[in-house]
């Protein structure tokens, strides 16, 4: 009777994936049981740098400025907030993005999914310039992973989340390739909703860096 | 969403037909409010850490604290449909998170950074 139950869901679902044990795709169970996976990855990272947070004895800081006793130089607060303001709406942007590419693959518009898969990968891969960005300025500027405990926390966390971005526009790229050259069903969408599910989680764990390290001061 | 398989076992009809599942996932009007209202909050944490007495004030850190709080969690229910999904994918994401959640606040606890005064 359950096998019936299931069969007929899946015949009512477009036929996607053949039955299983708990009725659910195993590919997207797989893919929240590594989110959850993910949870605890940068879990880690966060309580390192909050544990790390106020107790480097040189400079320079995240939201102080630092005058160098051994030569007098004057270093500036270190972080840009305007520009992180624009990198985190840009990402916030990009999951707008995401979930109408997945809503086109659903409705089998195959001209919307391919232009906001584009914008997805596009706005993540500004968020990735914007980081680069702020790296590149940042050790100009005298903070490198070695520089003290702000620096060596502070690079790992974002630099693993730029590393978890970078993975995800590589996914969304790929996606896009596979829908111009043949397209995604309906039936397929299970692929870009997989992916969709990766890309907002980034998202979030970003929602949680932009305020923990940036915005508490 | 017709693509995702939010049910183990489907409810039936009188005669013991599988009866449709109740997908109703969200629309274009709606991820339009929503990313309405993170740009909205973003905005307006940015604008709390330019007010400096407001950022010497207890409530400053709660504050930010709650509005992140806010826009993750309307990610989670409507980007990632886990408003409308099944209670596993559920479980599988707030278990994790919890957990992860009670790990940082034990280790800000261990290493001083949080106190309880009796």
């Amino acid at each position: 009777m359950a096998t019936a139950a299931i069969d007929a869901h899946d015949a009512h679902m477009g036929g996607e994936h053949p039955p299983t044990s708990t009725g659910l795709n195993n590919t997207k169970v797989a893919i929240w049981a590594f989110i959850g996976s993910e949870c605890f990855f940068f879990a880690s990272l966060i309580s390192t740098y909050l544990i790390y947070r106020g107790r480097s004895p040189v400079g320079p800081f995240p939201h102080d400025v630092w005058k160098d006793p051994a030569t007098g130089h004057v270093f500036k607060a270190i972080l840009n907030i305007p520009v992180t303001s624009v990198s985190t709406f840009v990402l916030l942007m990009s999951s707008l993005a995401m979930v109408l590419a997945h809503s086109a693959v659903v409705r089998g518009d195959r001209r919307s999914s391919k232009i906001w898969l584009a914008s997805t990968a596009i706005l993540g891969a500004t968020f990735l310039g914007f980081q680069a960005y702020e790296f590149t300025s940042f050790v100009h500027e005298g903070l490198t992973i070695h520089t003290n405990l702000f620096g060596s926390s502070f690079f790992i966390l974002t630099g693993f989340h730029g590393a978890h971005v970078t993975a995800g526009v590589i996914w969304l790229v790929t996606l896009l390739f596979i829908d111009i050259k043949r397209g995604f069903t309906p039936d397929e969408a299970i692929n870009v909703d997989v992916c969709a599910l990766y890309w907002h989680f980034v998202d979030v764990v970003w929602i949680a860096i932009f305020t923990l390290v940036y915005l508490i001061k | 969403m017709a693509a995702d398989h939010s049910h183990a076992t489907l409810p039936h009809d009188a005669e013991g037909n599988v009866s449709p599942p109740h997908h109703t996932h969200p629309d274009w009007g709606t991820y339009k409010w929503v990313a309405l209202i993170l740009t909205l909050i973003t905005g307006l944490e940015v604008w709390i850490y330019y007010i400096p007495s407001f950022t010497r004030t207890n409530l400053f850190v709660p504050t930010l604290l709650i509005l992140s709080a806010i826009k993750f969690t309307i990610v989670v229910m409507f980007y990632m449909h886990l408003k409308y999904d099944a209670k596993l994918f559920r479980a599988l994401f707030v278990g994790p998170l919890t957990l992860a959640a009670f790990t940082i606040v034990g280790l800000l606890f261990l290493f001083g950074h949080l106190k309880i005064n009796f």
